[in-house]
């Protein structure tokens, strides 16, 4: 019965504890490993321009949706005017307002992303394009191109690599001629083979962004050409004809819109700059789960005190080395003073380091029981001789701080760091022990404590471990649930198969 | 792991499975005082008619130490033990005075103590030295038992005891156990002493077992452990089924010792025994444990369990 409630209960609280985790790491994106940083770009858009005598309304168009990147923060840096970003026809736009405005006028909007492979296109498939109106005779001349075009391909994807090649000929023809006889720039270009796949039935659009880079003072837009083949959408390069995306391609806007517009102001200019960071994961994580109104981070460790953070990364690995005695005490068997003594000595072992921390705690104990054997002739009464033996460590770490500082060792210092009280219970427990039933097994149980100590150490000691269990707390639910299910394990333990060896009948 | 399998098959009992599927279950901590302190199970004994060692004095608190010579003042012998504690700890055991110095003992072991070194250990049992939380404890000072010379042969010093398993009532295994020279005249197998198995069916010995390992003959005097017909073994068996009514403990371990003069006594009962009376026995206690669930009948009498047990559990090699 127990059993079956045991089986329940861990089986929740791990539901819970590992839900808790995948939802922080996947959606949230904390680390599941130390010090990670992730680039972070920082992208500014300056809009200048001269303010005319009324009222002024200036619209920059901004990202809305980024493939590849996931939008940290943005914010506009505007003295003076009202700022907001409404949805526009072809996506997100800023907008800043001011009742009048002196002379050159210049306004920010920034906007910080990073890398983010899961922000795919979650764009909807759009309608077919109505046929466009085209006048003659360029209307012959885009029929022409895309019979050519159609006859040369297979699908959307090549019909438009197709046209494309046959638009970029450097010996072009008479009707590419007359298609290409007004444009003067690339946004113009694409905005063109926008109209003539239009006329083909195949949806497409331009794309304005730029290549994130280290740092650059000023970024030049680039247009480049996305077609939707029924299923996702493809971009192009317009110039080549390939189907690819410059690497790390930030889509600014989209759509056949200037990128700005200013009412009440002349000699409009945006500047572009952009700036790369690298800015620690988990303050990713805290930022997004923030934005997302997640609870998460209220309570997230992070959001302590950074002095409270060190007491609490350590404290988190308590658990562990409880952990740890549970294995060591239930599954293996091995005897130790004091159910979790050997687990407050790791914990010393962190200051101290291993190899100092096993002489420092051997010398203190062997010093203490040889001194508790002498007070045993004394006779003394049961507390005043623990308060008597715990006086006597308190000395013993003095005296072996101060021997090794003066010899130079100054890890001898760290002895300082042991839990003196369970020193010295730890001393009385084993002179009884070594009275009542000998040296051997006071020494034995002496060396288990340390072995359990040493073991604990090695996990606790684990920096990836300490992150893990600090940046995700609710992995203790899934701790407990095993320590839980360790509570009705009822096999042998490891030393019992040796101490029962003699009942394995064969 | 085949080694495990195989122990398990021989129905080997291990502390994890002792601890949870009996101990927890059979032993509710509200009873565990009425084997934990001595006293109290002794006046249990006594009222369900049980026979136990007298009991000559009680110290409960330190200035009642000094007491210690107005109680054994016309005893030549006596035990000194912790009401607590646990595994035999703290119990010493006084065979004999100075005629012409009364304050000048004998242990078992032959070893000289001042009356002043028995007031420390008193006090030392008193402040909890020797109980099983380091809480507070009592002093207890009663007959020390002048054992049976069945087990002359096969101990050194000290007294042998008996120990019997109570399974729901039902004695599932036995032990002797034969204090050697390693074990100071105890007889906890832990500090050395020797255990033999018992034929619950005969009452005889089987061979004994030292330190988790197998021996036929006493360490110190040479003897073979086995063979030896415990006297009173209807008696023995009885009493310790008996201890399920007067403890209420469903797994529990007896143990007696057997008085030349007064016959076997109830010496202290065992919400923990160990696990090495299996060893003794040669055959996991397990196997044992399923049969009496089995034939478990609640209406039984001590004396129809204990002859249950006498059927059910002859030696099994």
């Amino acid at each position: 019965m127990e059993q079956r409630y045991v089986f329940v209960l861990a089986a929740l609280l791990t539901a819970l504890g590992m839900s808790v985790f995948f939802y922080k790491w996947q959606v949230l994106g904390f680390p599941v490993t130390e010090n990670q940083e992730r680039p972070v770009w920082t992208v500014e858009a300056a809009v200048s321009f001269d303010s005319g005598p009324g009222s002024i309304r200036a619209q920059l168009r901004i990202p809305t949706l980024t493939p590849g990147f996931r939008m940290l923060n943005e914010n506009s840096v505007s003295r003076g005017y009202g700022y907001g970003t409404p949805f526009g026809d072809d996506g997100r736009i800023a907008e800043w307002t001011t009742r009048r405005a002196d002379g050159e006028q210049t306004v920010y909007y920034r906007v910080s992303v990073f890398e983010d492979d899961a922000i795919d296109e979650s764009d909807t498939t759009p309608p077919f394009p109505p046929m466009p109106v085209i006048k003659e005779p360029m209307n012959t001349a885009v029929q022409v191109l895309v019979e050519y075009a159609r006859e040369r391909s297979a699908d959307t994807a090549s019909l438009t690599s197709e046209v494309l090649r046959r638009l970029n000929d450097p010996s072009p023809d008479a009707s590419v001629e007359l298609i290409l006889s007004d444009v003067d720039n690339s946004a113009k270009f694409v905005a063109v083979v926008c109209e003539i796949l239009a006329s083909a039935r195949i949806p497409a659009r331009v794309v304005h962004g730029f290549p994130l880079t280290e740092r650059l003072r000023s970024a030049d837009l680039v247009s480049w050409l996305e077609v939707h083949d029924g299923d996702r959408w493809l971009y192009f390069n317009p110039v080549t004809g390939e189907e690819s995306l410059p690497e790390r391609f930030l889509v600014w806007w989209r759509g056949n819109e200037p990128l700005v517009n200013v009412e009440g102001g002349s000699d409009v200019r945006v500047e572009f700059a952009i700036q790369e960071n690298h800015i620690d994961t988990v303050a990713i994580a805290e930022t997004q789960s923030a934005k997302r109104g997640s609870s998460a981070i209220d309570f997230s460790l992070y959001s302590l005190p950074i002095r409270t953070q060190a007491v609490y990364s350590v404290l988190l690995m308590i658990p562990i080395g409880a952990f740890i005695m549970v294995i060591m005490r239930n599954m293996v068997g091995v005897d130790a003073f004091g159910t979790f003594m050997p687990v407050l000595i790791a914990l010393a072992f962190r200051e101290t380091k291993l190899f100092w921390g096993v002489i420092l705690f051997t010398l203190l104990v062997t010093l203490g029981l040889t001194i508790r054997f002498l007070l045993d002739r004394l006779r003394l009464l049961l507390v005043p001789r623990l308060g008597a033996v715990l006086i006597i460590v308190v000395m013993l770490m003095l005296i072996i701080s101060m021997t090794s500082h003066r010899l130079g060792l100054e890890t001898g210092l760290s002895v300082a760091l042991f839990p003196m009280v369970i020193i010295s219970m730890t001393i009385e427990r084993m002179s009884v022990v070594w009275e009542e039933r000998g040296p051997a097994d006071a020494i034995r149980a002496g060396v288990g404590s340390l072995l359990v100590a040493v073991a604990a150490y090695a996990f606790m000691g684990m920096n990836w471990l300490e992150h893990l269990i600090f940046t995700f707390p609710e992995l203790l639910l899934v701790l407990l649930a095993v320590v839980l299910l360790f509570g009705r394990y009822t096999g042998y333990r490891l030393t019992e198969l040796h101490r029962f060896k003699v009942l394995v009948k064969d | 792991m085949s080694v495990a399998k195989k122990l398990h098959e021989a129905g080997v009992l291990g502390l994890n499975e002792r601890n949870a599927n009996y101990i927890m279950r059979l032993n509710p901590r509200r009873l565990y005082p009425r084997v934990d302190d001595k006293t109290l199970t002794k006046e249990l004994a006594v009222a369900a008619g049980m026979a136990v060692p007298e009991l000559y004095g009680v110290i409960v608190h330190q200035g009642e130490v000094r007491n210690f010579a107005a109680i054994v003042k016309d005893k030549r012998s006596f035990v000194v033990k912790p009401a607590q504690g646990s595994g035999g700890d703290g119990i010493l055991v006084v065979t004999g005075r100075s005629e012409r110095k009364r304050d000048i003992f004998r242990l078992s072991s032959g070893v000289l103590m001042s009356e002043g070194e028995i007031r420390h250990h008193i006090s030392n049992i008193v402040g909890g030295q020797y109980s099983l939380s380091g809480q507070r404890d009592k002093a207890l000072i009663e007959y020390c038992v002048h054992f049976d010379p069945t087990f002359a042969e096969v101990s050194f010093q000290g007294v042998p005891d008996i120990r019997v398993i109570v399974y729901r009532g039902y004695p599932a295994m036995a032990m002797v156990r034969l204090p050697t020279r390693a074990s100071d005249g105890k007889a906890n197998l832990h500090q050395g002493a020797v255990g033999a198995g018992v034929d619950l069916s005969t009452g005889t010995t089987l061979s004994g077992v030292l330190d988790n390992l197998p021996i036929e003959d006493h360490p110190d005097t040479g003897a073979v452990v086995s063979g030896l017909q415990i006297p009173h073994w209807d008696f023995i068996l009885e009493s310790s089924a008996r201890g399920y009514e007067v403890t209420g403990l469903g797994y529990l371990g007896v143990d007696m010792v057997i008085d030349a003069n007064l016959g076997p006594l109830i010496l202290e009962m065992n919400a923990r025994p160990g696990l090495n009376i299996q060893i003794a026995n040669r055959t996991g206690i397990g196997n044992r444990i399923k049969r009496i669930e089995e034939i478990y009948d609640a209406a039984a009498t001590p004396a129809e369990r204990a002859a249950v047990a006498r059927r059910e559990f002859p030696a099994s090699a």
